[in-house]
């Protein structure tokens, strides 16, 4: 099949896993002990209030049913309330999502600018010191529970050195950007804020880098691995038969063939970030999704846990997808083979 | 000046320190090639005809080689002494090698345009600014090269990736860019072997036409004694990283002298004469414990005693045939 | 050729071929630095943890007590690790600890291996509408990561560190058996698989006589670097107040709990912190180095 087409039943797919999803985390939710509705009004509400509660939420009609009206709920935007903040939980993710995508994409940065260059460099140069020492970073980094960084982090950079500030995205003191994106670096570079911009640098840079700790230690055993089996290949010894100099070879003959490799293992990093988030946001009072979904969980707060957990799963889908897209562009043989599989 | 030699090894030694202990491959081989000349580099897998070429190309590793000693002329000039600056510029201009397999020697991921304009593009750095090839001009050149070769709608090939060529055309893209910097000597390295016989032939075609042309001096490697006999002028034949013998190649296959060499003109099956080939008894020496003296001592059938102990010099029998074997003195024919 | 005599097996146990294997890696395992470290840091902890009570100078420490006097002791000689803010030892606790984390990963992967192993294999052989539907259920689970999934789960019941464990269970099932699904469909149309059907083996004995043996390489790599990860996801959940509650002594809850009072206590948190990345990076050498010595492809880090 042609590779759009080979793209086109993968997203089928994954529509299918996220349907299968929210049915499992639904039953979950809604089937499991607990009674959301006591809850939410604490065990001193008398029972008729908890009663007309329950009503309103729905529950009292059978479970697919609930599930259906949730379901198309969803199409209409309508993600129902919360019972924490009563408000409608797409209001609260939309709040708090912008925070979460800012630290991804940072710590994604990081994965990049430190684990490939590291990866490669290991690989070319084998058995050297810079092959050892990234070799000791890449376990530890998968090793190192990401909370563990964020708190080494923060002993180290915010209280001993003072560099870095210890939580939340801005100062106290300095306003937000004019609301954009909602990513503060992104609004505060649109609306001109230099000074707003640096601060909210200087308090993303040790969140980001913890969730990035255990991403950075994948790619890099990988890209290195993906070096090393790219560089015994003929075509790399064609190229330097012909002249073409060291550097470029290492940078670009090898490094472009061995990308697959990393690019598969991007969406178990995002996988693996995405999960880091929840403990970092924690760690740093970062006011992000994670944070509304783990307080969610604390109070059995099932809407706003869907929600979340929806999002969370819909984004994987999207990351996996581009990670498709990307592998094929970059890999012609992908591309190629997908469609001449048929002849 | 058609005399003039443009490559000139003498007395090379190439050595790999590894785990095991030092394999010592190359074993003291001397050659020569004159300007224009095709010569061939025979011998089985294993000989030492691949490390050989290497050594040319700098393309060795080194470490773990170890080049104890030789030296290798290129029109004058010792590559194994150059700094490894000079040496990538004579690379792929000055000296130029055709992988064997086209399947493996192009990088998958990149267009055929993208590399090619890498190979022309470097080249330009020994020029000066004003003679440099702008964009355009690396382009055209990229282009006449490609329909040198014969390569039909040339531009439509540049922007291919090498899975959507066929084998012959791989081989001829790998060509052209061997040959788009006029090197002054080309290495073949076993040209067309991973191909169909009959695009091989074509191949091989192709090559000598453009070298004669052109008057690029070759060195063909390959255990194939047919190409040998259809493209060379001249041919060196190799055992265990010890030269034993070299000749015009006519002479080479009517009067084989060697043991070596006529064992291998004898394993060479014919459509006539109702014989079955013949093999060489044994295996090929085990460079970490190599026989002493004649590396094919052990193998060789006519030894004697002062094979195993000193390696037999290359001696002159006639004009262009020598030998390196005591059943032959200086100028001394002795009978088969 | 096995000659033919009532008692043999007409073909050769692939349980042979793998015990051949094993023997010859057990060579290379001996001179690999990184295996060699990885277990020797694992064993060491297990070995503390068995005989915790007797090594601990007070192991009444490790459940709920109170000395308030003594709170917040800086690590000295009779406290090696400090104290916490009860006036509990610390070296203790972590000792302990590291009972309730091997604990975590032992039930979890006990529970979950099996069950990933059969459905993985019976997926796998059998095909068709099972194997859609298996796998289905098992991209399903995949579809958070894990420690999202686990939370979820979690949040359907009170914070124990039984439902901890269950949690992280019901997801980790998953990787195993996608483990061994691809193992199983390589290998099932090999020749002697084949062989054994014509001969008339049964099903089951052709799952456990050729195919099992050749996933237990992978599946012994993936159980060591699976602990070291169970263990994280656990601490993760016990960091977030979900797992362990107090006053057992989990890791994760102490680091919890001791952040708190970063940076002047700084030993509340530090040495939970060291203790937990010792055993996983551990487990992850450990798992590497197997990995190494038994030739095995892994399908990421």
């Amino acid at each position: 099949m042609k590779f759009s087409q080979f793209l086109f039943r993968r997203l089928l797919y994954s529509i299918l896993v996220l349907v299968g999803l929210s049915i499992l985390i639904f039953i979950i939710a809604r089937v499991l002990p607990g009674d959301p509705a006591r809850l939410a009004l604490g065990p001193f509400a008398p029972e008729e209030q908890v009663e007309l509660l329950r009503q309103r939420m729905g529950m009292d009609q059978p479970l697919p049913l609930q599930y259906w009206n949730y379901i198309t709920g969803l199409f209409r935007g309508d993600l129902s309330l919360s019972f924490q903040t009563r408000r409608n939980v797409a209001l609260d993710i939309a709040h708090y999502l912008p925070a979460t995508v800012e630290l991804i994409t940072m710590s994604i940065l990081w994965v990049f600018l430190i684990g490939v260059p590291l990866g490669v460099l290991s690989g070319r140069y084998r058995d050297g010191w810079l092959d050892n020492l990234s070799r000791v970073i890449s376990f530890v980094g998968v090793s190192v529970p990401p909370f563990v960084v964020g708190l080494f982090g923060q002993v180290i950079f915010s209280y001993i050195l003072g560099i870095f500030p210890t939580t939340g995205r801005l100062s106290i003191l300095t306003p937000k950007p004019p609301l954009v994106t909602g990513m503060y670096l992104v609004d505060s570079l649109i609306a001109g804020e230099f000074s707003t911009f640096i601060n909210a640098l200087r308090h993303i840079i040790l969140p980001s880098f913890a969730v990035a700790v255990t991403g950075i230690g994948q790619i890099t055993r990988i890209t290195r691995a993906g070096i090393i089996d790219v560089s015994s290949k003929d075509y790399i010894e064609s190229a330097r038969a012909f002249g073409i100099p060291d550097r470029y070879v290492t940078f670009k003959y090898m490094l472009k063939p061995s990308f697959i490799a990393p690019m598969t293992i991007l969406g178990l990093s995002f996988a693996s970030q995405l999960g880091n988030a929840f403990l970092v946001e924690t760690v740093f009072a970062w006011p992000g999704m994670a944070k509304y979904g783990i307080n969610a969980i604390l109070r059995k707060d099932f809407n706003a846990i869907m929600g979340v957990v929806l999002i969370i799963g819909l984004a994987f889908v999207l990351v996996n997808f581009i990670v498709d897209i990307l592998a094929g562009y970059i890999d012609p043989r992908i591309r190629i083979q997908e469609e001449t599989i048929e002849k | 000046m058609r005399d003039k030699r443009i490559l000139e090894i003498k007395d090379l030694h190439v050595h790999f320190r590894v785990y095991e202990g030092i394999s010592k491959v190359i074993d003291g081989v001397s050659l020569y090639i004159k300007k224009g000349e095709r010569v061939g580099l025979v011998g089985e897998t294993g000989c030492g005809k691949t490390v050989t070429i290497k050594t040319l190309m700098g393309i060795l590793k080194i470490p773990p080689a170890i080049i104890p000693i030789g030296e290798a002329f290129l029109d004058g000039q010792d590559i194994l002494k150059m700094s490894k600056k000079k040496l990538l510029q004579i690379k792929g201009t000055e000296i130029s090698m055709i992988f064997q397999d086209p399947m493996n020697a192009l990088n998958p991921v990149f267009t055929i345009g993208e590399q090619f304009y890498d190979v022309i593009r470097f080249a330009q750095n020994r020029l000066k600014k004003k003679e440099k090839l702008s964009k355009e001009g690396i382009y055209n050149k990229m282009i006449s090269a490609l329909r040198e070769v014969r390569l039909p709608d040339p531009e439509r090939i540049t922007n291919n990736y090498p899975l959507e060529l066929s084998g012959g055309m791989r081989q001829r893209v790998l060509i052209a860019m061997a040959l788009v910097n006029n090197p002054k000597l080309l290495i073949a390295d076993e040209p067309g072997t991973a191909l169909d016989v009959t695009i091989q032939a074509q191949i091989l075609d192709l090559m000598n036409n453009l070298v004669e042309t052109k008057g690029i001096s070759v060195l063909l490697v390959t255990h194939n004694l047919g190409v040998i006999r259809e493209t060379t002028e001249r041919v060196y034949i190799m055992y265990g990283g010890q030269l034993v013998e070299t000749a015009p190649t006519n002479i080479f296959f009517e009067k084989p002298r060697h043991p070596y060499t006529q064992g291998l003109i004898s394993s060479v099956p014919r459509f006539s004469g109702g014989k079955f080939a013949k093999g060489i008894p044994g295996t090929i020496p085990d460079y970490f414990k190599a026989p002493s003296g004649c590396r094919f001592h052990p193998r060789c059938n006519q030894a004697m005693p002062i094979c195993s102990k000193i390696k037999p010099p290359l001696k002159m029998l006639e004009s262009e045939h020598y030998i390196a074997c005591y059943l032959y003195g200086e100028s001394n024919n002795k009978n088969e | 050729m096995v000659p033919l005599d009532g008692n043999q097996e007409l073909t050769i146990s692939q349980w042979e071929v793998f015990k051949d294997r094993i023997g010859r890696s057990w060579y290379r395992f001996r001179r690999n630095p990184t295996s060699i470290t990885g277990a020797s840091m694992v064993l060491l902890v297990i070995f503390l943890a068995i005989i915790a009570p007797y090594v601990t100078p007070f192991p009444h420490h490790a459940g709920a007590f109170t000395d308030l006097p003594n709170a917040f002791q800086e690590p000295g000689k009779t406290h090696w690790f400090g104290t916490d803010e009860m006036g509990r030892d610390l070296f203790t606790r972590v000792i302990f600890g590291y009972r309730i984390s091997l604990m975590l990963a032992i039930i979890v992967l006990g529970i979950s291996v099996p069950i990933g192993i059969f459905l993985g294999l019976t997926a796998g052989y059998f095909g068709g509408k099972i194997e859609s539907i298996i796998m289905r259920t098992t991209d399903i689970f995949l579809a958070l990561p894990p420690l999202v999934m686990a939370l979820a789960i979690c949040a359907a019941f009170t914070p124990t560190i039984e439902k901890a464990m269950l949690a992280i269970a019901s997801i980790w099932w998953t990787w195993h058996c996608r483990l061994v699904h691809g193992i199983t469909k390589s290998i099932v149309t090999e020749d002697f698989v084949q062989a054994s059907r014509v001969i008339g083996d049964s099903h089951f004995r052709i799952i456990y006589k050729d195919i099992l043996p050749n996933c237990v390489s992978a599946i012994i790599v993936k159980i060591t670097l699976d602990a070291g990860f169970v263990i994280l996801v656990g601490a993760g959940l016990s960091f977030l107040g979900l797992g362990a509650q107090p006053p057992k002594s989990d890791l994760g809850t102490m680091i919890s709990y001791g952040a708190q009072y970063l940076p002047m206590r700084w030993w509340t948190t530090i040495f939970p912190s060291l203790a937990i990345l010792f055993l996983i990076l551990g487990f992850n050498l450990l798992g590497d180095g197997l990995r190494d010595m038994l030739d095995v492809e892994s399908e990421g880090v």
